[in-house]
């Protein structure tokens, strides 16, 4: 099954920025980006053709996926997987009035995709004051409540006092990371993606997750993250698993293979607070041993 | 010198008020010479006298302000609404007065289309047949085997039966999705509620998407229609235009067989404010005498029937939540700037008061920041808006197209359960509008309601509901008005004013061809004044033959 993310958030909070990263990161992964909105910040047609092959970009004619247009988001989802070679992650850029989970729920729909989580841009310098807006604040906040991960974007423009009523509208149990530019470090949203060997340098996956992050954003020592693999020794014990993610202090991200005693192969993944497992088919691309990716805030012990 | 017509009539209902009646209009050159008395119009010189409508009763030709093609694709298929209704070829499909009515209606049609293709229809409206809803079950009567699919009058709900489903690969357990209710069985029921749910399954009921724009058989059949609503000017408001849709219309309206000049209106989807403008601004110049181009439609809202539609406080009656802004404000904010820049005109979709509210801010925002005089922003449906968003309207230049017909077909659920009594009887407040100044067009928005704008106006002038209620007495308006609505009115909110929506010298020879005069006729029998044809730029189209 190929892993889907939906990227939502406001117009301006950064989503194009974000995709723009993320393909600038793709070293090699076949990306599909679907993108919904059509302002100013486009995507860079020159990452584009630098990636020649492994991202795909398809513009959908619609301008809300949430609602009138879910239906052209199918049929766009059915060509990127008929695409040769097929992609490894589709990212999915929801309108900027679309609710993230009104798309999740008609990705589902397509039993060849497996949604990992949605992560929600907002723009901290105008994020409190949307939500009050009185024609689009309930749809702001809604947004802000389907997110499994709030990319906090653009915090180098607001002041503290607009920083601190940004932070205040965070729902309960959603991890949030401070960004500029909307950088973040690949693995975030890339989970376990294999690099492929044509394209990059360092072709395994494993060792690409193994190397430590550069610190992220140097100017702020509080929001470095840290990217550990780690391995486990098959059989594992699933919901013991999960349930020591879900403790985890500082979750951003985990991504994983493992093996249950009965000789199955599993999918395990968390964007944010949501913990999910699911059934890896016989032959699915995937690691030969039993890793797992965590991505976490530095500093949350 | 071009040849001179002079018709004659029983009756001319010039919309002029300077010279309001009149027995004769000549015709030359595609164009009003004159009207008036028969000795006034030979002072233009020789001219021959024509004396087929000597006893019609002639008006400007209807101008329908808010329609789409899709009216003219859809007869392809078995219609199975609940009211009769003629098809483009004047044949009147009997209405389906309960559900086992429109199964009848498609096993017939099964039957007729050969063994192995699916079985459509449209039209559907089961809001009058009580509270059960259709089920797959219902529809795997007409056939097991083949695909049936009967879409509903709203355009926003498919019915389809088990094959349908099952070809679409959704005829399965675990579907969690709000379009997709869910049967005691935990399958679907076949009801797929809204476009993300109706899309993936309309190929295998075999409709083909191309339907909504329209192709040739559509755009013919769309003109056929016009023919027998007495429509000479009628928009498609909500257009893709593609190269390949352009190229279709330019080659249909090219013919002089062509009955009605087009006005399709670019809708604003998938592209930037900015591509959208220099479209619209491109697109100006490929117009024709018979293909009017350079117009935008945006879409702020949904609807009401649908609880899509985005309302202020207190919301909806039944407590349903606030609907969705199918648009982002900023974009319409900065389509709004740009197209008055480029003087091209907007039209938006707003039929919830919170959607007119946002449509009114991003239009004074966007003139404050480029001023301009006459650019007659309208917005369409508009069906909430209270006085004061009307003065405002006024204020900001802006005119309005409001939905009457819908009065008449949802106006009961309205009252009792989208937005209650005291709001259904300010629906569509076309008497506030007139008295707040505004420039006013009503519409059918078909093919959700029938093309025919003299219902339309029968619409406006009773507010009769469909169960026989009066609802809103207040926002009834005199015949005089409704008529100046369907034809000035319209013309205005298109910039066509000048052009057609009158009779009087120099205009194009645009004419309705009725048995009657709705002036003279009991107001209640507006809608019954028969339609015998029109006249397009000069030329005769007959509703019983179609073209003469």
């Amino acid at each position: 099954m190929t892993p889907v993310i939906v990227v939502g958030g406001w117009l301006g909070a950064g989503k194009t920025t974000l995709v723009n990263h993320l393909l600038r990161q793709a070293q090699g992964r076949r990306l599909a980006v679907l993108v919904n909105d059509f302002g100013d910040c486009v995507i860079d047609a020159e990452l584009i053709d630098r990636a020649a092959g492994p991202a795909d970009v398809l513009a959908l004619a619609g301008g809300c996926i949430c609602c009138a247009y879910g239906a052209d988001l199918l049929s766009a989802l059915q060509r990127v997987q008929a695409r040769e070679p097929a992609p490894d992650l589709v990212l999915i850029e929801a309108s900027g009035v679309a609710l993230p989970q009104a798309v999740v729920r008609t990705v589902r729909l397509d039993r060849g995709l497996a949604v990992d989580g949605t992560v929600l841009l907002a723009d901290a310098s105008t994020l409190a004051a949307q939500a009050r807006d009185p024609y689009v604040g309930d749809t702001v906040r809604a947004q802000l409540q389907q997110a499994d991960l709030l990319l906090l974007n653009h915090v180098d423009r607001a002041s503290a006092s607009v920083l601190a009523a940004a932070r205040a509208l965070q729902p309960g149990g959603v991890p949030v990371v401070d960004t500029v530019q909307a950088a973040v470090p690949a693995e975030l949203l890339f989970g376990l993606l294999p690099r492929r060997q044509e394209q990059a340098r360092d072709s395994d996956a494993e060792a690409s997750a193994r190397r430590p992050l550069r610190p992220w954003r140097p100017h702020s020592a509080a929001s470095e993250f840290t990217s550990e693999l780690r391995r486990l020794a098959p059989p594992v014990d699933l919901q013991a698993l999960q349930a020591e993610l879900a403790m985890l202090p500082g979750l951003l991200r985990a991504k994983g293979f493992v093996h249950t005693a009965d000789g199955r192969r599993w999918c395990l993944q968390a964007v944010g607070r949501r913990v999910e497992v699911r059934l890896h088919p016989v032959g699915g691309p995937s690691p030969a041993d039993d890793v797992l990716l965590v991505v976490r805030h530095r500093g949350s012990g | 010198m071009s040849p001179t017509t002079i018709y004659t009539a029983r009756r001319i209902l010039t919309m002029n008020p300077a010279r309001p009646e009149a027995r004769c209009v000549a015709v030359r050159d595609g164009r009003i010479l004159g009207v008036g008395d028969l000795d006034e119009l030979l002072g233009w010189g020789p001219a021959a006298v024509d004396e087929r409508f000597a006893g019609q009763v002639l008006m400007p030709g209807l101008v329908e302000g808010h329609s789409h093609l899709m009216a003219g694709s859809l007869w392809r298929y078995r219609y199975c609404g609940r009211f009769d209704l003629a098809d483009p070829d004047g044949r009147v499909w009997p209405g389906a007065d309960s559900l086992e009515a429109v199964i009848a209606q498609l096993a017939e049609a099964a039957g007729k289309g050969g063994a192995g293709g699916a079985v459509v229809g449209w039209g559907f409206d089961p809001i009058y047949f009580g509270h059960r809803r259709c089920t797959r079950e219902d529809l795997d009567r007409v056939s097991r085997e083949r695909p049936v699919g009967v879409l509903h009058a709203s355009g926003h709900i498919l019915n389809v039966n088990s094959a349908a489903l099952d070809r679409a690969g959704l005829l399965r357990s675990g579907i969690d999705h709000p379009a997709f209710p869910l049967g005691a069985d935990g399958l679907p029921t076949g009801e797929l509620k809204g476009p993300e749910a109706m899309l993936p399954v309309l190929a295998q009921v075999g409709l083909e998407r191309s339907f909504l724009s329209g192709d040739a058989a559509g755009i013919a059949a769309f003109g056929k229609l016009c023919v027998r609503a007495g429509v000479t000017t009628a928009t498609d408001l909500a257009a893709t235009l593609g190269d390949a849709e352009l190229e279709a219309l330019l080659a249909a309206t090219a013919a002089d067989s062509y009955p009605v000049r087009l006005v399709p209106l670019l809708r604003m989807i998938g592209m930037s404010p900015a591509d959208a403008v220099s479209r619209a601004a491109a697109l100006r110049g490929r117009s024709t005498e018979r293909l009017r181009l350079g117009r935008i439609k945006v879409v702020a809202d949904g609807s009401i029937q649908g609880f899509s539609a985005r309302l202020r406080w207190p919301g909806y009656y039944n407590g349903a939540p606030n609907g969705l802004w199918y648009t982002p404000p900023e974009a319409i904010r900065d389509c709004y700037q740009r197209a008055l820049e480029a003087g091209v005109q907007v039209h938006t979709h707003t039929n919830g008061d919170e959607a007119t509210a946002l449509a009114l801010d991003c239009m004074e925002a966007a003139l404050r920041a480029r001023p301009a005089a006459d650019h007659r922003f309208t917005l369409q449906h508009v069906q909430l808006a209270d006085a004061a968003q009307f003065r405002r309207m006024k204020a900001l230049g802006m005119a309005a197209n409001l939905f009457a017909n819908h009065h008449y077909y949802w106006g009961d659920q309205h009252r009792e359960v989208t937005v209650g009594p005291e709001r259904a009887e300010r629906m569509n407040a076309c008497a506030t509008a007139l008295r707040e100044g505004l420039t006013l067009a009503i519409h059918s928005d078909a093919p959700i309601t029938p093309l025919g704008p003299l219902f339309t106006a029968w619409c406006a002038v009773n507010r009769l509901a469909a169960s026989g209620r009066v609802l809103g007495e207040h926002e009834r308006i005199p015949v005089a008005a409704a008529l100046h609505a369907i034809t000035l009115g319209a013309a205005a909110t298109l910039h066509l004013d000048g052009e057609v929506g009158s009779i009087e010298c120099g205009k194009r020879a645009d004419f309705c061809v009725l048995g009657e005069d709705p002036t003279a006729v009991d107001p209640r029998a507006l809608k019954d004044v028969p339609v015998r044809g029109t006249v397009l730029g000069g030329r005769v189209f007959d509703a019983a033959r179609e073209a003469v």
